[in-house]
């Protein structure tokens, strides 16, 4: 796949080719090749909601390339306040830049603008749809630890029926058809549809309602956070929060081995404990983002060939 | 002399086979109106499905992919290419690849729902039929199918 000129909407416009570029282009710049490769370029990113780690990441991926940024965060200062149309932004926008990196509540926003845009476009977030590189930075960590991804045995907990994250990358998941447990609580499971295509796919999969319930040994653990709104009774949601904490105890019993993962940002469902712990991930998965978004910017521009 | 309740035509396309009081949906998804001269049959009696509408479509020769776009409303329906008199080509209804602007986004939250943006659905699977949205990718299935 050619990268030049694609804007970067969804995890389903991808193929496992695809991936291993990416995760093979971001190896090389976290080795500290294509140093400057973005001199001259120009990414202008629109945040029309807030962000903390995707728009600092992305921005930071730009400057260390040698690249230059502008944009907002938050609409207030913008013309979308004046009623101007997400359609118009984008084309007065993608005349001003080389690449527009996009966060928007409405899901399917950055379909729309890819589609408008005279450059590339990359999601950063179209409501609770889709965050391609999240998806990409994930997997680029699990290769980090992992030879190949279609060996990772993996365990999703937590809120499994909304999250983006998870949704997604089972999907990249069962493309490289690496085996996965579902944990989470009746209400809050993987869609059906969403496990029947990755089952089609060539992953098994495996559903239980708690960590008791996986009798076999994980690789790896990524926990999203259950979100109170979910639940109308908040007792219910003290007792489903309660028994999807991960403590120190808890990842005892997964085994030394096992790796903790998590989008973040968290709330309690990782113990504080559990930061200093060998087998916590996350931070490193989130710092990941720098060159994972490297890689995306350089190659959608054109710069890494 | 045989009386004919909607008149026959020398040159152009029918579609028989439509179900009942739908003939003004499938007008309006092929975008017929005021495109020429169209003869309208609402209600004939008919064996197969009890109740019937039939249109006929003078001096147009409509194309596949334009006929599959009526497949959700008139899954059944029969397409009758008549050039000079005379029937020249007779086909069923298939499911097009992809429907543009015939469906509603059921997602409120959708950009679809939210700006004028024509919708686009895909077909994921086919028995039971399974769409998803090319803006959302949110799923629909056969009974959630909302005809703008």
């Amino acid at each position: 796949m050619d990268f030049k000129g694609k804007s970067i909407i969804s995890i389903r416009d991808f193929d496992t080719e695809a991936f291993d570029r990416i995760i093979a282009t971001a190896r090389r710049i976290k080795k500290g090749e294509f140093a400057g490769c973005l001199m001259n370029k120009l990414l202008a990113t629109l945040f029309f909601e807030p962000s903390t780690r995707t728009r600092l990441s992305f921005e930071s991926a730009m400057r260390y390339l040698g690249g230059e940024v502008i944009g907002f965060s938050g609409t207030d200062y913008t013309s979308v306040k004046k009623g101007e149309t997400l359609s118009d932004t984008i084309m007065t926008v993608s005349g001003y830049c080389d690449v527009i990196v996009i966060r928007h509540p409405v899901e399917g926003a950055a379909r729309l603008a890819s589609e408008i845009s005279k450059v590339p476009v990359i999601n950063a977030g179209d409501g609770a749809n889709q965050h391609p590189t999240q998806t990409f930075l994930d997997l680029f960590t699990l290769s980090e630890f992992f030879p190949r991804l279609s060996d990772v045995r993996i365990g999703f907990l937590g809120d499994l029926k909304y999250g983006r994250t998870v949704h997604s990358l089972a999907y990249a998941l069962s493309l490289f058809k690496a085996p996965m447990w579902f944990i989470a609580p009746d209400l809050l499971k993987m869609p059906a549809f969403l496990t029947d295509e990755i089952e089609e796919n060539g992953s098994t999969t495996h559903e239980t309602e708690d960590l008791e319930g996986v009798n076999e040994t994980l690789d790896v653990l990524y926990v999203t956070r259950i979100q109170k709104e979910r639940f109308g009774d908040m007792q219910e949601y003290e007792r489903v929060a309660g028994c999807y904490r991960v403590t120190k105890k808890v990842v005892d019993i997964l085994g030394k081995n096992i790796k903790i993962m998590h989008p973040l940002p968290r709330v309690d469902e990782i113990a504080r404990e559990v930061d200093d712990l060998e087998n916590a991930l996350y931070f490193h998965q989130a710092h990941n983002g720098i060159p994972v978004r490297q890689a995306v910017l350089g190659l959608v521009l054109g710069a890494i060939r | 002399m045989k009386t004919y309740k909607v008149y026959a035509i020398n040159d152009g396309t029918v579609i028989d086979h439509i179900p009942n009081a739908k003939a003004l949906k499938v007008i309006d998804i092929l975008g017929l109106e005021n495109k020429g001269i169209l003869t309208i049959g609402i209600g004939f009696s008919s064996r197969k499905m009890g109740r019937k509408d039939i249109i006929k479509i003078e001096n147009k020769f409509l194309k596949k992919e334009e006929t599959d776009k009526i497949s959700l409303i008139a899954p059944n329906a029969t397409i009758n290419i008549i050039k000079n008199g005379k029937l020249t080509e007779k086909r069923k209804i298939e499911l097009p690849a992809e429907y543009l602007n015939i469906i509603k986004c059921s997602n409120p939250n959708c950009i679809t729902s939210k700006a004028n943006v024509i919708t686009r659905f895909k077909i994921v699977k086919t028995s039971p039929l399974i769409l998803r949205c090319h803006h959302c990718e949110r799923i629909i299935s056969s009974g959630e199918i909302e005809i703008l």
